[in-house]
């Protein structure tokens, strides 16, 4: 028994199968990301001003990344179109370009990008005692200059036991550039490269603090969506390069010698899904990174 | 052309060739991880009935509970204790949670356990390769990895019953913010607890039906036989492939949604919690700026769509089985089509219908009352077709035919009663009692499970080469029938009179259930009668249970076509081979050309070539018979 056009066109569709459904599934993975999405919206929206983070993560990095992505998306098309032209070199060369890029994404996004917001400390201040930390948090000057307001001292925690110790009576704080000199017009607006640590260090008494943590999903709705989204998007990465991986191995050599054409199929397949995924990525860094 | 091979329904000695690489797979491949379509379609029907089953068994349970709250449950109550764990009924008791857990289990189970797999899953899987004229769908390998995400995904959920403080409590739509902090605390378990894990089910769950989805939708687009076009498709294929679309873009908002919760449960984030949540008397330490709101949103645009997904299928069932029996075409069989595919678009834009009581405004409501009245103009034109159909027909009273024709009323009762759920101001009424309850489970269980009760009987014949006994599925229809109605029909009344759906004494503490008599017996004492007849109904699946196993050996043998149909699935040997036909179908007319004028027999097959008579007619003679 053989599944007709599996490999040819049918001839009034002009598709083989799983083009359709490669594209059936990618509209359901746009319904996917599209409910995470709108929850971040709605969520955004609703948001009272000041409490959703803005410049906190770091945009050249991602750039970075993005271009990485882009390429890589360029690569896979380079290797389909090479198959297409038989010269199997070339696509294998292609192939390992595609696959490494999505490596190198990958290790920075989950080994370097996601580590430096779990070293990275934020206290969101109780109202009544906001006046009491102004030095830090210019909420006057950022009235003044119709800026949102500012609930939250951030920084590297020195004191890393006092998030677990009930003792330890005050977060000590080497503070964020925004924090240390919040007066300054330099720190109205996030910056492309990222402002340092200052080695100004501010101590905040517990009893003033609403809620302190390191900037994990459990920060707030926008670090939430950040990592749920970030990590699925991830997850899907991961799915093509073992994908592409397979279809870069010995294993599909075989299938080329026999049947090059279903090779080809398998790679536009799959290089769809690629360009799908680089497009998630394409709302994902303005959104998180810029907006 | 030569017509006596496309009319050929007999076994041919070349038959068992096309078989041939059938013999070399094993046992396991060949019944247990096979990718033919026809085993993983009766994998998921055995595998449906038998959820379907348990969830009716939950129901049961929790209606001794409403008839008789607080009292010892007799005879089994004393075992299930050792089953449940014993905080589930200590002296045969019910406990609240785990009257809790059964009420949000059965409806899980019900629904994307029993119904969907069985008329989504199984008869598109057996049916719809069949009724094009293809091999098998197009990715079999595709196919049998969604069959056994579902079965994960059930065991997962089968599995959540036994962890400490048992299954899931937090209602079918897991509301939050309850549900985010169900099961947690002193003595539950992080992963292994009731909620969490019905969230992990769910998400293997919706991988199974995105996996059948995108394997339906090509399997239709691209291996329909030659001359199959697509207004000659039957109307199970065109409902099939509307409600493959409903689940490939509806579930994944709701897997967005599952990953959120998830997230809230086990990473403490706050996507549906708002701040200044107490639990317990204690605040709660997490971040806040949630919406509980959200997660209804998302949970219904999947839910309403979801509504159609267990319904389109059966109405592709009971036209199969109308037109067969009446012996005479589908009435307005495009009408039929395009209202199958309005209905599919228009279901998804009336979820929030499910939330009026939530205030989303008057503006958001105006539309959605719009849009949900609309969509009953498809619904009564399909409904009204098959009425019309029956119309001058020399109906034929078979078993599958007896379901069909009381799924006509039942399904009619509910979508009417629907309506004035459909209008805001009487639903605030309305809302969360028995009413609410009668009306849907007039849609899914004498609408949707006599269709699939009215397929197994009328498809079994071609999985096994016999038929069901006639007589037993007389026996099973009739108390079937009754006690359904006999159980819903008095929850419309109770619902009226003010009873809320989720009472866990049935109403006993409550004055609006014991003030007044309705018939001459209150609210609450209305529970008595309808638990009998739930009970009732349970013994009246036990003939069915023996019928369906024991006509797999003994049945009476009856040949490839024993309905007379004229579906191209009827051209296939009984049961079919892998691979399916023994010559691959063409077709050349219709699906439902009965007592066509000028013939020998009342029924052509649609791989019956056009007779050059039939040729100079303008008009098929299929449309005129009414007139």
């Amino acid at each position: 028994m053989e599944i007709p056009y599996t490999v040819s066109t049918r001839p009034d569709t002009g598709l083989w199968n799983a083009k359709v459904g490669i594209w059936l599934f990618l509209a359901s993975e746009v319904m996917l990301f599209g409910g995470l999405f709108s929850a971040y919206i709605f969520l955004r929206i609703d948001a009272p001003p000041g409490t959703w983070p803005r410049g906190v993560l770091n945009v050249p990095v991602g750039t970075f990344n993005t271009s990485i992505l882009i390429i890589s998306s360029v690569m896979v098309v380079l290797a389909w179109a090479s198959l297409k032209m038989r010269r199997y070199r070339a696509y294998w060369w292609y192939m390992l370009g595609t696959i490494l890029c999505g490596i190198v994404f990958l290790v920075i996004k989950l080994g370097y990008e996601w580590p430096l917001d779990y070293v990275h400390f934020g206290a969101y201040i109780k109202p009544e005692a906001l006046g009491k930390y102004e030095q830090y948090l210019g909420n006057a000057y950022a009235a003044e200059k119709d800026l949102p307001p500012r609930l939250e001292i951030t920084g590297h925690l020195h004191n890393q036991a006092a998030l677990k110790d009930p003792n330890i009576k005050e977060y000590e704080v080497a503070l964020d550039p925004l924090n240390a000199y919040p007066t300054n017009p330099e720190v109205d607006r996030p910056h492309f490269f990222p402002l340092p640590v200052t080695d100004k260090i501010a101590k905040i008494e517990k009893e003033d603090v609403e809620r302190a943590t390191m900037f994990l999903p459990t920060h707030s709705t926008y670090f939430a969506s950040y990592f749920t989204i970030t990590g699925l998007h991830g997850a899907h990465v991961l799915g093509g390069v073992l994908v592409f991986i397979y279809l870069w191995l010995p294993v599909s050599k075989r299938l080329y010698q026999s049947n090059p054409e279903h090779l080809a199929n398998r790679v536009e397949v799959a290089g769809l899904f690629w360009h799908f995924v680089d497009l998630i990525w394409i709302f994902v860094f303005p959104l998180f990174y810029l907006l | 052309m030569d017509s006596s091979a496309s009319v050929d329904t007999h076994h041919e000695p070349h038959a068992h060739d096309a078989a041939h690489e059938h013999h070399e797979l094993g046992f396991w491949r060949k019944y247990i991880f096979s990718t033919d379509h026809k085993v993983i379609g009766i994998q998921y029907l055995i595998s449906g009935l038998i959820f379907l089953f348990f969830g009716f068994c939950l129901m049961m349970l929790m209606r001794w509970q409403l008839a008789y709250p607080g009292h010892e449950l007799p005879v089994i109550g004393k075992w299930l204790p050792h089953i449940f764990g014993p905080e589930s009924m200590p002296d045969g008791k019910m406990t609240p949670n785990f009257y809790n857990s059964l009420g949000a289990m059965h409806g899980t189970i019900m629904i994307f356990l029993g119904v969907v797999p069985i008329a989504f899953a199984a008869f598109g899987n057996f049916v719809v390769p069949l009724q094009i004229g293809a091999p098998d769908m197009a990715f079999p390998k595709v196919n049998m990895a969604s069959y056994w995400a579902f079965f994960i995904g059930g065991s997962i959920m089968l599995i959540s019953f036994f962890v400490p403080g048992g299954a899931a409590k937090g209602g079918w739509t897991s509301y939050t913010p309850l549900a985010a902090f169900d099961d947690t605390g002193p003595g539950r378990l992080v992963v292994f607890n009731g909620q969490t894990l019905w969230l992990i089910a769910f998400i293997f769950l919706i991988t199974s039906s995105l996996l059948g989805a995108i394997n339906f939708i090509p399997t239709i687009i691209q291996l329909r036989a030659k001359g199959l076009t697509w207004m000659r498709l039957p109307v199970f294929v065109w409902t099939e492939f509307v409600t493959a679309f409903l689940l490939l873009l509806a579930f994944p908002p709701l897997e967005a949604a599952i990953i959120m919760q998830l997230m809230d449960r086990v990473a403490h984030t706050s996507f549906f919690l708002p701040a200044g949540l107490v639990l317990n008397g204690a605040p709660v330490s997490i971040s806040g700026g949630g919406s509980p709101l959200l997660w209804q949103h998302l949970f219904w645009f999947l839910g309403h769509p979801e509504v159609y997904v267990l319904v389109l299928p059966a109405f592709g069932i009971v036209a199969e089985i109308l037109a067969n029996n009446s012996r005479k075409p589908l009435w307005g069989y495009k009408a039929h089509v395009f209202a199958v595919l309005t209905i599919g678009f228009l279901s998804f834009i009336v979820w929030a219908h499910h939330m009026w009581l939530t205030g989303m405004g008057s503006g958001v409501s105006a539309f959605f009352q719009t849009t949900t009245i609309l969509i009953s103009v498809p619904s009564v034109i399909i409904l009204s077709a098959f009425f019309i159909s029956l119309w001058g027909g020399s109906i034929r009273f078979t078993v599958p035919m007896l379901f069909t024709i009381a799924f006509l009323p039942m399904f009619g009762i509910g979508g009417l009663t629907g309506i004035p759920l459909a209008f805001n101001s009487a639903d605030l009424y309305l809302h969360d009692t028995y009413y609410v309850i009668a009306h849907f489970h007039y849609l899914v269980a004498p609408g949707t499970i006599f269709a699939i009760f009215g397929g197994i009987y009328y498809w079994f014949p071609k999985a096994t080469g016999r038929k069901m006994n006639d007589f037993w599925g007389r026996v099973h229809f009739w108390p079937t029938l009754i006690c359904m109605n006999a159980i819903f029909l008095p929850m419309f009344l109770q619902g009226m009179a003010g009873m809320h759906r989720r009472w866990y004494d049935g109403g006993q503490g409550w004055n609006v259930a014991n003030d007044h008599t309705i018939w001459g017996l209150t609210g609450f004492e209305w529970n008595k009668p309808i638990s009998w007849a739930a009970w009732i109904m349970g013994l009246a699946q036990i003939p069915f249970i023996i019928n369906f196993f024991w006509s797999i050996k003994h049945g009476k043998k009856v040949n490839d076509n024993p309905w007379e149909a004229t579906t191209l699935e009827w051209t296939a040997p009984s049961p079919p081979p892998h691979g399916n036909f023994v010559h691959t179908p063409v077709a050349y007319r219709g699906p439902y050309e009965y007592s066509l004028p000028g013939r020998d027999r009342d029924f052509t097959m649609q791989n019956e070539p056009v007779e050059p008579a039939e040729r100079t007619r303008r008009k098929p003679p299929a449309e005129s018979v009414l007139v």
